[in-house]
């Protein structure tokens, strides 16, 4: 039996409703015997980039080895709610945040832990696919290198299952020492994905990970977050709908830095609650 | 429809009749123009080549090249003069070059556009850069030999004559170090602002520190640029001589520098020197004609070497 214990929020939270655990499992979704545990909770995320709002009064629960789908127009607010999770936005200037996030219940804004440690264990694919200007290897074993393991047998030892979990390893086992800027755009996008993993991360975000591919390479990357699922909690932005549909178990949806709607993705997608949400979907606006 | 669309033409027909158009000029004379100035450039250089080329090529030997001047610099060689220039430039560019990323890096990477002190330096950086290269040579000796040398002596060889406040090679080269230094910065400045913002993210993303992101990924990308400041500065610090003559550049040494202390003979210094001091002009001019392609062949030399090594890190980027 499931139990998604998803609950809705929005900036106000007297309407918040809390929506009944779904009877049927969505798209992708293995049985399971234990209830969802919570991944990440976020509470009350006010962001700001100077003096202009990006976000408000954001609240949401990321369950635990699901895929959690952001939606919402261009600058709604989903690419920075999804950057607040890994402190990502600390690296902009002028920018400004309140509210807190936690992962596994820890604060990941006020705890001594220091950012890095936060940015190994929440990963990050880009839009664009951003491979560093060095080896296929290098690349996988950069997140390795940087956060102390020297031992060689060990990085190539991970290099290799890490590529293999991407199903990149096939296409490029013979060519580990070329230039990822060689791949192609798929490839260097599932690069991206493996040099998530190397380091071995318990939360991926993905930032509209294949808007920038072509629909083969679209595909495996979608059948990529399927069988990641299965040992990482995801967080994915896109912009296309029928995307969200396919990977994701539950979908929010986001509409000018609020939190409009978030429920398990078939339901948001057949019986929304709010009327933005079916507007938004059914092609209205955005 | 079908009828005022008719209507419509008419009436614009109509418009553009009363327009006379003049037959425009084909423009040749401002395309020769342009191409004459052009021109004028390849001619000039070709000149100024073939004539050192041509008063200089029968003194290269390797005599030349390996001697030191004799009688009053009317025979003899040169090799003091090369050996300190090259000497020089390379303690200029191991002083210059960490100076400037540092700085481009902390403009760059560490601070706000809009910050005070950022504009601050900035505006110090091409206030620097306009300074006068004489005005430098008068910096060294004031800054460098007056200040620092004489307080060293003053410290540590308080009972012997001056032995660090004194015209020296460090000197020289931390003198043109300084007149260098903006190349530098804006070549390697320019280097990181064309680094994609994507990249350092994806350093960041996997739990990279700032110093480990330019160290890694920021520098090694940075580093045609960095190469292209020193070329620059190589280029400019070899063919200086205001700022050396009153900083370590010797009219002539008996000997080649062996310390950081001890001054020297250059390229450029000695050419003014023949051509301006020597007792007979015109003796010294096959000498003053082979210098003089010397020190253009050391410099494009220096150049070449440099442009290769950043020719070679941009294609191994590329190729892996």
């Amino acid at each position: 039996m499931l139990d998604n214990n998803i609950e809705i929020t929005t900036d106000d939270k007297e309407r918040a409703v809390l929506i009944p655990s779904p009877t049927t499992p969505a798209r992708h979704t293995e049985k399971q015997t234990t209830p969802t545990q919570i991944k990440m909770s976020v509470r009350d995320v006010n962001f700001f980039y100077g003096d202009k709002p990006a976000l408000h009064q954001v609240s949401i629960d990321i369950s635990v080895n699901r895929v959690t789908a952001l939606i919402g127009p261009s600058g709604c607010g989903k690419s920075t709610f999804l950057r607040t999770l890994n402190r990502m936005n600390d690296t902009i200037p002028g920018t400004r945040m309140t509210g807190t996030v936690k992962l596994d219940g820890v604060d990941v804004y006020q705890s001594i832990e220091d950012v890095s440690t936060l940015r190994t264990k929440v990963g990050m694919v880009f839009q664009k696919s951003n491979p560093f200007p060095k080896s296929i290897f290098d690349n996988v074993a950069y997140g390795l290198r940087v956060n102390g393991i020297n031992d060689k047998d060990l990085i190539a030892q991970t290099v290799e299952q890490t590529l293999k979990k991407a199903y990149l390893w096939g296409e490029v086992k013979d060519m580990m020492d070329n230039s990822a800027l060689a791949l192609s755009g798929g490839q260097q996008q599932r690069l991206c994905i493996a040099r998530a993993l190397a380091v071995e991360p318990e939360v991926i975000l993905m930032d509209e990970p294949a808007s920038a591919l072509d629909p083969i390479s679209t595909a495996k990357i979608e059948d990529l977050i399927a069988e990641l699922k299965k040992d990482y909690t995801i967080v994915i932005v896109t912009h296309n709908m029928q995307q969200a549909a396919r990977v994701s178990d539950t979908t929010a949806f986001f509409f000018e830095g609020v939190l409009i709607e978030h429920g398990p993705t078939r339901q948001l997608f057949t019986k929304p609650n709010k009327k933005k949400t079916e507007d938004y979907i059914t092609g209205r606006f955005g | 429809m079908t009828i005022s669309a008719p209507t419509k033409t008419e009436n614009a027909t109509v418009t553009a009749s009363k327009l006379v158009f003049k037959p425009k000029s084909r423009g040749y004379f401002p395309k020769g123009l342009c191409l004459l100035a052009s021109l004028l450039i390849i001619i000039i250089l070709a000149v100024v080549l073939v004539n050192i080329a041509i008063g200089g090529a029968g003194m290269i030997t390797w005599d030349f090249l390996s001697s030191p001047p004799e009688n009053g610099m009317e025979s003899g060689g040169i090799f003091p003069a090369i050996f300190g220039t090259v000497a020089l430039v390379i303690l200029m560019t191991v002083a210059v070059i960490p100076v400037g990323v540092f700085t481009a890096i902390y403009l760059q990477e560490y601070t706000r556009p809009d910050a005070w002190l950022t504009r601050l330096i900035r505006l110090a950086v091409n206030n620097l850069a306009a300074v006068p290269s004489i005005v430098f040579g008068l910096f060294g000796l004031g800054f460098f030999i007056g200040f620092i040398g004489g307080g060293i002596d003053s410290i540590f060889y308080t009972s012997e004559g001056p032995v660090w406040g004194q015209p020296a090679i460090i000197w020289a080269s931390l003198t043109l170090a300084i007149l260098t230094l903006p190349v530098v910065i804006v070549s390697t400045e320019e280097a990181l602002r064309t680094i994609p913002r994507e990249l350092k993210e994806a350093s960041y993303a996997l739990g990279a520190t700032r110093l480990q992101t330019i160290w890694r990924v920021i520098l090694p990308q940075a580093m045609p640029g960095v190469l292209t400041g020193a070329i620059l500065a190589i280029s400019r610090g070899a063919g200086e001589v205001a700022p050396i003559m009153f900083t370590g550049a010797a009219y002539y040494l008996p000997y080649l520098p062996s310390a950081l202390n001890d001054q020297f003979m250059e390229l450029g210094y000695h050419i003014y020197v023949m051509a301006t001091q020597s007792p007979d002009v015109e003796a010294t001019k096959p000498i003053l004609y082979g210098t003089v392609l010397v020190l253009l062949m050391l410099t494009f030399a220096l150049n070449f070497v440099a442009i290769l090594i950043r020719s070679r890190l941009r294609l191994r980027r590329t190729n892996a």
